[in-house]
């Protein structure tokens, strides 16, 4: 190959592309995070202190917040911008998820912190593990191209099928490790044939060019498109856990490391519906938006009805909160569903409540849970008020907060959710979802009459230990929870102000 | 590509192309004869004996005398075999050995920078039988395929011992095909072409990739290669002492035959494509000569030459190493050879970007080699601090045990 | 007949027979063998298309690297007797999986066929890699411009997919404990279970069990602190 051949061919592709590591910089730490992690600990394995993956892990996260907020300014002072050959899109939208996540990283290395001593399962493989998938969710939320969406979205989804399985001791998370492990490969296979069908359709796998190609010419035989749009529909479904293709939620839930459950149910999903607002909203929006409505409102309706009703019969408390967690997914689907910007916000308000609320609650079973993972049951809480107040207290608000009740988190985002549902004047759905929010409420009552008002004064409660990591997590999930709901204003700006945007790649 | 098809596809070029299949395969065919007999003789020699000499001078028909004797044989058919797969094994590992000698440049003048191009029968074309553009990935994609040839054969006989070696076969060619690969990639660094014409046109006048890409990419390769041929001292898959005869103990005439011709025509296969790859294939001086003898005679003998050299390598490879142990060979593979192959390849890489740049080169080497260093500094350490593991935790398990029957 | 017409219907055809061979077959090292045939098959439709790099890639990591692999396991489990496939765990789950099968088939041959030739949009993106030359260089150019970030970030996904691999695989000494199941904190001895298993699933007399760790040395294993 001569010189002059590769300058041609160079020339042909837009050049050699320059690579701003300092917009991917969130990722960038996340990732390397992971992997020096797992170097240092590989050379010099047991004569670190045993706090030190955690620590590690939350410094990362915590040095990744702190690039995601020089981003945030840069991106005021010089706009959206589209990165490494268009690959990247820098939007406050993107770096909004990004933080949420980082948010998600910190609480999940502290749960697991707590967690894995009480099991002596310490090692460093599940800090990797998390900075690594936390990696793939910041990847996929600033993915502007359907390949690094799906790359981000596989390197979130392969740790956090690891991360399920590796209570080794346990058979049930084994079983979740490899159900997650079934169900998720299929939601891939689904995403992938989508995204190569809309390729074949658009000629291209850029999200800005497919956006631009659609908004400039219409496609005459549909379709190619609408088998994409579909199938990319379902595998982004599937990971969100959105009815009718949320069975494997429950049986997951509830057997991964109760950590691990909340990592799931946080960050997985709030990477997923970030890479399904960009694809969607952002990329098919204005061209496609009658096709896939219809779609979103079929799996929002499903997954508020259901997802409500069938935490109500639930004995397992992560099981219930596995189907809340369904229900919660409904919510933002109907934010989704609006597919205007009042929605994007109202979204991304959600998942970071969202992510304080549920993390919390997760961080509560994970504690009474016990040695061994296993108590589970509604009958385990009973007297948790007595004997532990300030728990019971704690995982009290969280499930008001997800129950929806004002001066908490929980209120503020299903309300922006439903207002950008009326706005966009879809009034039924709205209605529907403040039915499925009562719904749900009875459910979380449950809990908390279970946690004070049931069990004999007498009756002698098994001891709950709660590890200082664990109640540093809930207390950052607390003040997370009752700060979005009573001074809401600086996130919801920042929320309004998070509007993403696809800009085409400089050729 | 191969000038031959370029240009309009009349009978002449079917004749060509049938021509060159025709006397690469008879070629091949002596060539394996030839090397039976070799290695015998020089094992023989090497243990101070006569080796065969009653077949013909020197014993040189006896690989033709034990080939007649094989196909007179009854051919077994074992009882618990899966007679399809049984039946295949043997074809599916002497089809790769010789499409992969397809590849290989045989003659040519590849003198000052010639591309190889001789006229047969009026027609432009490369002394090789194909030259696709996909060049010597061909070779790993064939060596892929030759798996399958040992794996089933293992399998399919029904019998334990066979089952071991074909367990062991998979696991040994998949693990050292990673390093045989990367060490190829380096000399697709170096050349930046695929096709094995255009990889010995650019060793032309003594530029051989052997010291072009620094000697080690050479010593992988021929290890790897040797591993992948399952030759000794890799030759785990039939370890007599352990597996009876390996995959192939359920065979017998013309199948154990062709297993038999498979592994002598992958080593002339092998040694001719490390020929190709590192020495120049047949590239050499023609002395101001032209013609036909610059075109087919000197580069063959150049070739022929060069083969032999590396068919009495691995003659004395059997004839002077013991055979490694299993863990052995994983650990040489997985945690010498692939790192190796892979710092090496950077190294390369790092300094053609160097070049490209303008850097100063010797300090771009150093600095190169002490990250090396440091990183193969890192990987021992973490390999002793897991073996410590293991270590420990083998222990703590035997004093449990102890506990127990306490 | 065209030249490239004819290959496409042969190789097309081994495609469809493996794939069959894959579903129907018996025996595992059959269907793998099957699927070894699909993916030759695949290859060779790739050279036919003119992507000669994309088929040895795919005979070398598909055929010679994964395949083999399965291969592997079904030997060293020693589960490459014929399944017996004649008892089903769900009901109706055989007639379902056909019906969606051949829904998946039908939605995408009516996407293809009512696409027809005019399927494809903007042909832009693949523009270099038409152009005259070795694919494997234009490739080259394509990954380290347009697609130089999924190139890259793949390498994180190679070192998750790693890092499970060698976590999963480590062996535990201790005991398992399943507190869903056995809320009073028992150990459950997996022996006893395996055998349960096997009882039901009347399989072969020779099968043998996974070694299973011995819980009887520390009953107390597993319980509440």
């Amino acid at each position: 190959m001569t010189a002059a051949v590769l300058q041609n061919v160079l020339a042909s592709v837009g050049g050699l592309p320059s690579i701003e590591f300092s917009s991917v910089a969130p990722s960038i730490i996340l990732a390397l995070g992971g992997v020096l992690l797992l170097t240092v600990v590989s050379v010099t394995k047991d004569k670190l202190p045993v706090w030190f993956p955690a620590v590690w892990t939350i410094s990362a996260a915590v040095a990744a917040l702190c690039t995601v907020f020089r981003l945030w300014i840069r991106v005021g002072k010089w706009g959206n911008l589209s990165l490494i050959s268009g690959a990247v899109g820098l939007d406050r939208f993107s770096l909004f998820v990004i933080g949420t996540l980082c948010v998600s990283v910190v609480m999940g290395a502290l749960l697991l912190e707590g967690y894995l001593r009480r099991e002596d399962l310490e090692g460093p493989e599940w800090y990797v593990l998390l900075l690594l998938a936390a990696a793939g969710g910041t990847t996929m939320a600033a993915a502007n191209d359907l390949i690094v969406l799906f790359i981000g979205l596989e390197i979130l989804s392969i740790a956090v099928y690891i991360l399920s399985a590796m209570h080794r001791r346990r058979m049930s998370s084994l079983e979740s490790g490899l159900k997650y492990f079934i169900h998720g490969a299929f939601a891939s296979a689904f995403l992938l044939y989508g995204i190569a069908m809309v390729y074949g359709a658009t000629g291209s796998t850029n999200l800005a060019r497919i956006s631009t190609f659609l908004a400039d010419n219409v496609i005459t035989q549909n379709g190619l498109m609408l088998g994409g749009i579909a199938l990319m529909l379902v595998g982004f479904a599937f990971k969100v856990a959105a009815v009718p293709f949320h069975q494997w939620a429950p049986d997951v839930y509830q057997g991964a490391p109760t950590p691990v459950s909340a990592f799931m149910a946080a960050a997985v999903k709030t990477a997923a519906f970030a890479g399904m607002i960009r694809v969607f909203v952002l990329a098919l929006g204005p061209t496609y938006r009658d096709e896939w409505r219809p779609m979103v409102l079929a799996l929002a309706v499903l997954s508020l009805l259901v997802g409500s009703v069938m935490a109500l019969v639930q004995t397992n408390v992560k099981r219930m909160l596995a189907y809340s967690s369904i229900g919660h997914a409904g919510f933002i689907l109907v934010a989704v569903h609006s597919s205007t910007a009042m929605g994007t916000s109202a979204a991304l308000f959600y998942l970071l409540s969202y992510t304080f609320m549920v993390m919390g609650s997760f961080g509560v079973v994970a504690v009474v849970g016990r040695k061994g993972d296993g108590h589970h049951q509604l009958s385990d809480y009973r007297g948790l008020g007595r004997i532990r107040p300030g728990l019971a207290l704690a995982f009290t608000i969280f499930l008001l907060a997800q129950a929806g009740v004002p001066l908490t988190a929980g209120f503020l985002s299903k309300f922006y959710v439903i207002r950008s549902a009326i706005d966009s004047g879809d009034t039924a759905l709205g209605v529907v979802a403040m039915l499925a929010a009562v719904i749900a409420a009875f459910l979380y009552l449950r809990v908390i009459v279970a946690m004070y008002f049931e069990g004999e004064p007498g009756d002698e409660v098994a001891p709950v230990k709660v590890p200082a990591a664990v109640s540093v997590a809930i207390g950052i999930a607390l003040a997370g929870t009752l700060l979005l709901g009573i001074v809401p204003d600086p996130v919801t700006h920042a929320a309004n102000e998070a509007t993403a945007e696809l800009v085409a790649p400089r050729r | 590509m191969d000038p031959l098809l370029s240009g309009n596809v009349d009978l002449m070029t079917v004749v060509v192309v049938l021509l060159k299949v025709l006397v690469a395969f008879a070629g091949l065919l002596v060539a394996v004869m030839g090397m039976v007999w070799f290695e015998r003789k020089a094992l023989a020699d090497m243990e101070n004996r006569f080796g065969p000499n009653r077949a013909g001078p020197f014993g040189i028909l006896q690989t033709l005398a034990d080939g007649m004797k094989l196909s007179f044989k009854e051919d077994l058919l074992p009882e618990k075999a899966d007679r399809f797969v049984f039946r295949l094994a043997p074809l599916l590992a002497v089809i790769p050995a010789f499409l992969t000698f397809a590849i290989v440049p045989l003659a040519g003048n590849f003198s000052n920078g010639n591309d190889g191009v001789v006229e047969i029968l009026g027609h432009k074309t490369f002394m090789q039988v194909a030259d696709p553009q996909m060049g010597i990935l061909w070779m790993l994609a064939m060596s892929s395929i030759a798996v399958y040839g040992i794996v089933l054969a293992g399998w399919s006989s029904g019998s334990k011992y066979p089952l071991l070696g074909s367990v062991r076969a998979s696991a040994q060619m998949v693990s050292y095909e990673a390093a045989l690969g990367l060490s190829i990639a380096t000399v697709l660094l170096i050349g930046g072409m695929l096709s094995t014409n255009q990889i010995v046109a650019g060793q032309y006048g003594l530029r051989w990739n052997l010291w072009m890409t620094g000697i080690v990419p050479f010593f992988i390769f021929i290890i790897a290669g040797t591993a992948e041929l399952n030759r000794p001292p890799f030759d785990l898959v039939e370890a007599e002492q352990e597996l009876v005869g390996g995959f192939h103990t359920e065979y017998s005439s013309m199948r154990f035959a062709m297993f038999f011709l498979a592994e002598f025509m992958n080593a002339v296969t092998m040694s001719a494509i490390i020929v190709t790859l590192f020495l120049g294939g047949p590239s050499g001086p023609t002395f101001g000569i032209t013609g036909w003898i610059s075109d087919y005679v000197l580069p063959f003998i150049y070739f022929f030459l060069k083969v032999l050299l590396f068919l009495y390598m691995f003659a004395f490879f059997r004839g002077t190493l013991p055979r490694f142990r299993y863990d052995q060979l994983m650990d040489l593979g997985w945690k010498f050879l692939i790192p190796l192959a892979l710092g090496w390849f950077l190294l390369l890489a790092t300094v053609r970007v160097a070049a490209d740049q303008g850097w100063n080169l010797p300090l771009t080497v150093v600095v190169c080699l002490a990250v090396l260093a440091a990183g193969a500094g890192l990987l021992r350490a973490a390999i002793r601090n897991s073996e410590h593991a293991e270590a420990m935790a083998a222990g703590s398990v035997a004093k449990d045990a102890s506990e127990v029957d306490v | 007949m065209r030249v490239e017409m004819f290959t496409f219907l042969l190789a097309g055809a081994i495609c469809l027979g493996g794939a069959l061979g894959v579903v129907l077959l018996k025996n595992p090292v059959h269907n793998a063998l099957s699927l070894v045939a699909t993916l030759f098959g695949v290859a060779v439709l790739f050279v036919n298309q003119g992507a000669y790099f994309l088929a040895a890639i795919q005979v070398i990591v598909y055929a010679g690297a994964i395949v083999i692999l399965f291969l592997f396991v079904i030997m060293l489990l020693g589960v490459d007797r014929e399944t017996d496939e004649g008892r089903e765990p769900l009901v109706a789950q055989r007639p379902l999986a056909v019906a969606t099968g051949l829904a998946i088939l039908g939605l995408s041959l009516v996407a293809l066929l009512s696409a027809g030739q005019r399927a494809t949009g903007d042909k832009a993106d693949l523009a270099p890699l038409n152009q005259p030359g070795p694919d494997i260089n234009h490739l080259a150019e394509v990954l380290f411009t347009r697609y130089v970030y999924a190139f890259e970030i793949t390498a994180v996904l190679l070192t998750v997919a790693v890092v499970g691999a060698v976590v999963l695989s480590k062996r535990t000494n201790e005991p398992l404990i399943d507190l869903d199941e056995f809320p009073e904190g028992t150990v459950v001895d997996v022996r006893r279970r395996a055998d349960d298993a096997k009882a039901q699933d009347e399989v072969d007399a020779d099968a043998e069990v996974v070694a299973v760790p011995d819980t009887e040395g520390d009953p107390q294993e597993g319980g509440d602190d």
